[in-house]
């Protein structure tokens, strides 16, 4: 790692006049750390928001949920309002990474993790994501890459949270020196087309300071489903947050995202328009199942995932008839 | 505060019940402050990536892996490591239980798997086998094959919950 100086910021306000010139903000350090140790990035300055006071709230109010950008993944998946109202959030949480990693990794964090790629994270490949040529993924080892939107270059966004968080609609809260901003997680990850160099719209001198998720509609509910290799921790293959309104066991509203499919988490439009107003069964899951995969564009070595994500797919929803 | 670039970083926490002061480069994992600094080799080094579980040490009572935190971040903390785990010169009840069912071969992995147990037995001191495997499930091993290890831990959960337990003879002396 090279040599840096070290703010600990006590306030938001302190942490964002830090960050200027080279300097990274430091969360859980789970992800930084790692960048810092492969000599991806050689930050001047880290400015450590750990022991800022209040990021670590999880409060339900008037118009939903309020999730602070320290709470932990270990704490989001035993919080009790979290587990029973937004359950795939929950799931989310304690189905990443392995517990010594959900007692430090933050829910800011987790979104602006670094892509996982393993030609991005070798210092020697200098690809297209860190301002070189060519994607290394497009003809290489390409078996965990993304089967969506994987022209420019075929990461798959590495966030678990961002999955469920996209499907419940939540929103972040951006603070720099010139205010705050509420932006959609919709609008808030870029694709490859829109920037090549970033997966997001955070500018080096915001923090994120609040994830907020509205307020359910009456009879939703949510569940998340990941895939990994093998049975104990790993990254996921496929996973898939389904979010369903229903009325009796019909589905008025629909919103299912995907993870580990596409260099963003991944709408899956089509599905959700198909179940819209139909009877959840064995039959319209499986047809919701089936469009969800329509239009990808897999690589050479990872065709297997359509079948995976089907598989998900179909289960998440079907969860939702029987829960 | 802000701080400059400085050859020594200097700060204070507590170290397996006992307050430390310690100098040392600021871009030291706490892995090697332990290590390097502070001559508590306890602490194995693994993978240096976040995935075999092996550098687990204890701050303010939760599993984390010390070689992805910085020496800086313990800064008025409460560290355990495995040399903290024995009190009053006896072995905690996970030590003897790994040592007495075979639970460590080489002991690379011990460290790390001890700390986790005493966090999750803290926690929850009747864990079932699913939620034992769930707590572990951050640590590798490549000897025992991990059945010993939750062995042990099942036997040092029921010791510290009072009962007296015996190792089945079949855990000690192997299976028909
Ligand atoms: C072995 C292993 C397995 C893993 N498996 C999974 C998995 O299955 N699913 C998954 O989702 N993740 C997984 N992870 C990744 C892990 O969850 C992330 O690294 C972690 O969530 C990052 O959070 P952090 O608080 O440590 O972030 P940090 O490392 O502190 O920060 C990450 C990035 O976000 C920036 N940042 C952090 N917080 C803020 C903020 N509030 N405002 C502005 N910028 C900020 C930092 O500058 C940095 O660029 C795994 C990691 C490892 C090592
Ligand atoms: S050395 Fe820290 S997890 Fe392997
Ligand atoms: S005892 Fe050798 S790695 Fe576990």
């Amino acid at each position: 790692m090279n040599r840096f100086e070290w703010t600990d910021a006590a306030t938001v306000h302190e942490a964002i006049s830090q960050l200027n010139g080279r300097a990274v903000v430091k969360a859980g350090g789970v992800d930084l750390l790692d960048r810092l140790k492969e000599g991806l990035e050689a930050p001047q300055r880290l400015v450590n928001i750990r022991n800022i006071r209040g990021l670590d709230r999880i409060e339900e109010g008037k118009d939903g949920l309020r999730i602070g950008p320290l709470v932990t993944l270990a704490r989001l998946s035993e919080d009790k309002l979290v587990l029973e109202r937004y359950t795939a959030l929950a799931q989310a949480a304690g189905r990443a990474a392995t517990p010594q990693i959900r007692n430090m990794a933050t829910a800011g964090g987790n979104l602006l993790q670094r892509p996982r790629c393993w030609y991005f994270r070798q210092e020697e490949f200098h690809c297209r994501r860190k301002g070189g040529e060519r994607c290394f993924a497009l003809d290489g080892e390409n078996q965990y890459h993304a089967i969506f939107d994987n022209q420019l270059c075929a990461i798959v966004h590495p966030s678990a949270l961002a999955v469920p968080l996209m499907a419940f609609g939540a929103r972040v809260v951006l603070t720099g020196s010139k205010g705050a901003r509420e932006v959609e997680l919709e609008r808030f990850f870029v694709t490859p087309e829109q920037d090549i160099m970033r997966e997001n719209i955070i500018a080096p001198d915001e923090l994120i300071t609040e994830i907020k998720v509205p307020r359910l509609q009456p009879a939703t509910r949510s569940f998340y489903i990941k895939q990994g290799e093998k049975e104990s921790f790993d990254w996921p293959v496929a996973d898939v947050c389904a979010v369903l309104q229903t009325k009796g066991n019909v589905c008025l509203k629909a919103s299912i995202v995907l993870g580990a499919a596409a260099p963003v988490p991944w709408r899956a439009s089509k599905a959700e328009a198909s179940l819209a107003g139909k009877v959840i069964n064995e039959q319209s899951a499986r047809e919701a199942a089936r469009l969800s995969m329509e239009g990808a564009t897999p690589l050479a070595q990872n065709r297997y995932k359509l079948a995976v994500f089907e598989a998900i797919v179909r289960r998440a929803i079907l969860r939702q008839a029987s829960s | 505060m802000t701080e400059g670039i400085r050859q020594k970083a200097h700060i204070e926490f507590r170290l397996n019940d006992e307050a430390v002061e310690v100098a040392f480069a600021p871009h030291k994992t706490l892995l090697e402050v332990l290590r390097e600094d502070l001559n508590l080799t306890g602490t194995k080094h693994g993978c240096e990536l976040g995935e075999c579980g092996t550098c687990t040490v204890l701050v303010d009572g939760r599993a984390v892996l010390s070689c992805l935190v910085l020496g800086l971040d313990v800064e008025g903390r409460e560290v355990t490591t495995v040399e903290g785990m024995a009190e009053e010169g006896r072995l905690h009840p996970l030590q003897d239980t790994f040592a007495d069912l075979g639970a460590a071969q080489c002991g690379y992995c011990t460290p790390g798997f001890l700390l986790v147990a005493k966090e999750l037995l803290e926690a929850n001191p009747q864990p079932s086998r699913e939620e034992i495997k769930e707590a572990l499930a951050g640590n590798l091993c490549r000897c025992t094959g991990y059945i010993k290890i939750y062995e042990a831990v099942e036997l040092a959960a029921a010791r510290m919950r009072g009962e007296e337990a015996r190792p089945a003879k079949e855990i000690i002396y192997g299976y028909e």
